[in-house]
């Protein structure tokens, strides 16, 4: 049900490996928690993000939730493609709407992110 | 006229159209270039809308008239304690004494002004079990703010940085935001399975760089906080401070004093807990009480007893400044202070009222809806309408619109964040068991209709004068400002 291509964090974020670099997204269970997204923010390319810390911002009509950064490194990309139609993360999280590419500065925090078997269970759980 | 399409008060504008005309006032005039200089007056006019008194004073009522407010029907909005507020308040804040006074009025024609200020200190104190008040902060999040500040020059005063505040994932989002706009790192702590703080994620994130805890007790889930005590020790153990939310402090109204669990801090929402009016953008307040070692930190100027008389204070040399014009939004203070003269004596009957109106309506609807943390409430409760989503399609929002055509205002929705679906009810304690019954009738009749008749809830609201807004495309493409038409008569 959730892509075994990439890893995941608690506070669903996904994050896919390429190439060494990390492209990082928010998962389908957390765009249809927000309902429809309206606004996006995110960093710019160049910035530093540390793992589990902030590195932007979601909002939707119901709330505003923070992103979290599921490794620590350099932005080396971001789409700003979603600032003007927030409305992919609804349509297409895995695949679009992708947020940002960042170089990792250590590869140690990959290895905490969560399974796509884990993640389920731990949605299962959020969801029971 | 067709109610649903109340022209803007521009759109009756004509040129020339005056409401009132004045006589001549008999004073030479001067041209405004003389006084402010041209290089500051605008070049063309401002399109100010030009109506008559018939017209402006028409729109306004018309407006009103579609307003729901606590004095048109029941208002379950969980967290904003939406009580009726008692109408002797408006009378006393109206006595020409209070409600004509001039800022600037030197103080010996001020007493009685100082006086109520001061005996609303010692008021609030005696309720919270603190020992100052500001009255400054104009509402609940400026109260935190201001409340940061002094948390801060606290620390700063006793040469320490720290620079961390911690705050629980049921937090009112105006936590993390004061915390942060404060300058301090918010670190988010998460809730336990029975809704408290957890301790084992507290003790690890309490060390020496946290400046203070921001807590809501009883919390957003309307549940106790049952290890306050405990929670204290381990924030004070490092060295911090404790901050409370007041905003759910009318749960324990002369039952329990967030002095004595240990806070140092906290602001009281007057409009919540003490029945003034919730501002609609008017003039609120949000005073902010604390302990003794804050109190060095003031804004200034402070409210003193003087002999026999009182005065405004402004040598406070540790104070963080001014928060807020003169003393704060007075005229609002003055409502508060009418409704503890009134029913100060009888305040823990009223968050008793309270706590058993919410149990109440709780118990009536826990059958038909789902109930993530299931303890005694306190002042309000929250459900989640995740079975209804799950099953029948239909979303928490839904069941919010629809109970519009019941005649209700809808509970807070979505919040707090860590219930799915989440519905928030909080009924205060002014409202009957009649009403109490109404509104579960139709709360549950609603229940049904998930089931039954689920497109209906879908598509609610039916019966109000405006159906369904597009919220997300307001969201996404706001439209805030009316633009003249132009000449060739099309909005540009």
């Amino acid at each position: 049900m959730y892509p075994d291509d990439r890893r995941y964090t608690r506070e669903h974020e996904w994050a896919k490996r390429e190439n060494g670099r990390v492209r990082v997204g928010i998962t389908a269970f957390a765009a249809d928690r927000l309902s429809d997204v309206v606004f996006i923010e995110l960093p710019q390319v160049g910035a530093e993000v540390r793992a589990m810390e902030p590195f932007g911002v979601v909002e939707s009509v119901k709330a505003a939730s923070d992103l979290y950064a599921p490794v620590s490194g350099r932005v080396v990309e971001v789409n700003r493609a979603l600032v003007d139609t927030p409305e992919l993360i609804n349509q297409d999280p895995y695949g679009a709407a992708w947020m940002i590419v960042v170089e990792p500065s250590d590869s140690s925090a990959w290895e905490q992110l969560l399974t796509a078997e884990a993640y389920a269970r731990l949605v299962g759980a959020e969801g029971a | 006229m067709r109610m649903d399409n109340v022209p803007l008060i521009f759109e009756y504008s004509v040129p020339g159209r005056v409401a009132v005309a004045l006589s001549d006032p008999g004073v030479p005039e001067v041209p405004l270039e003389a006084i402010v200089g041209a290089e500051h007056l605008r070049r063309e006019p401002a399109a100010l809308p030009e109506v008559s008194e018939p017209d402006l004073v028409r729109h306004y009522t018309r407006l009103s008239q579609r307003n729901y407010a606590v004095d048109v029907g029941f208002y379950p909005l969980g967290s904003c304690t939406m009580k009726y507020n008692p109408k002797v308040n408006e009378d006393a804040a109206r006595l020409p004494g209070f409600a004509r006074l001039h800022p600037n009025a030197p103080r010996e024609l001020a007493q009685g002004a100082l006086q109520l200020l001061w005996e609303l200190d010692r008021m609030f104190c005696e309720i919270s079990g603190m020992d100052r008040v500001t009255f400054q902060p104009a509402a609940g999040a400026h109260g935190e703010l201001t409340a940061l500040m002094m948390i801060r020059a606290y620390h700063e005063d006793r040469g320490e940085q720290r620079t961390r505040v911690i705050v629980p994932d049921s937090a009112h989002g105006t936590n993390p935001a004061s915390a942060a706009m404060c300058g301090y790192t918010v670190v988010t702590v998460p809730s336990d399975a029975r809704g408290n703080i957890d301790r084992a994620a507290l003790r690890r994130a309490a060390d020496g760089s946290v400046a203070a805890l921001m807590l809501t007790n009883p919390n957003t889930l309307g549940l106790f906080e049952e290890h306050v005590v405990e929670v204290a020790e381990i924030i004070h153990g490092c060295g911090a401070l404790m901050y409370l939310d007041g905003a759910n402090f009318n749960a324990v109204l002369g039952i329990t004093r967030p002095g004595d669990q240990g806070f140092d801090v906290m602001h009281l929402n007057v409009h919540k807990t003490f029945s003034t009016p919730h501002g609609g953008g008017g003039p609120g307040a949000g005073p902010v009480a604390l302990k003794q070692m804050l109190e060095p930190y003031l804004p200034t100027p402070t409210v003193e007893r003087d002999g026999d008389g009182f005065r405004l204070d402004d040598e406070r040399p540790k104070t963080i400044g001014r928060v807020r014009a003169f003393v704060g939004n007075f005229g609002v203070l003055v409502r508060a202070y009418a409704y503890l003269r009134t029913f100060g004596p009888l305040l823990r009957q009223t968050s008793e009222a309270a706590v058993l109106n919410a149990n109440y309506l709780l118990q009536r609807l826990r059958p038909y809806f789902d109930l993530p943390y299931d303890r005694t409430c306190m002042h309000e409760f929250v459900l989640s309408g995740r079975r209804q989503k799950t099953q029948y399609g239909v979303r928490t929002l839904d069941i919010a619109k629809r109970l519009l055509d019941y005649g209700y205002h809808a509970p807070t929705i979505y919040f707090p964040l860590i219930v799915d679906e989440a519905i928030m009810i909080e009924p205060t304690e002014t409202e009957s068991r009649q009403t109490l019954d109404a509104f579960a009738d139709a709360l549950i009749r609603i229940a049904e209709e998930c089931e039954t008749d689920p497109e209906t809830v879908r598509t609610a609201p039916h019966r109000t004068v405006v159906t369904r807004l597009d919220e997300v495309a307001a969201a996404r493409n706001p439209n805030l400002r009316w633009r003249p038409p132009t000449k060739a008569g099309v909005t540009r």
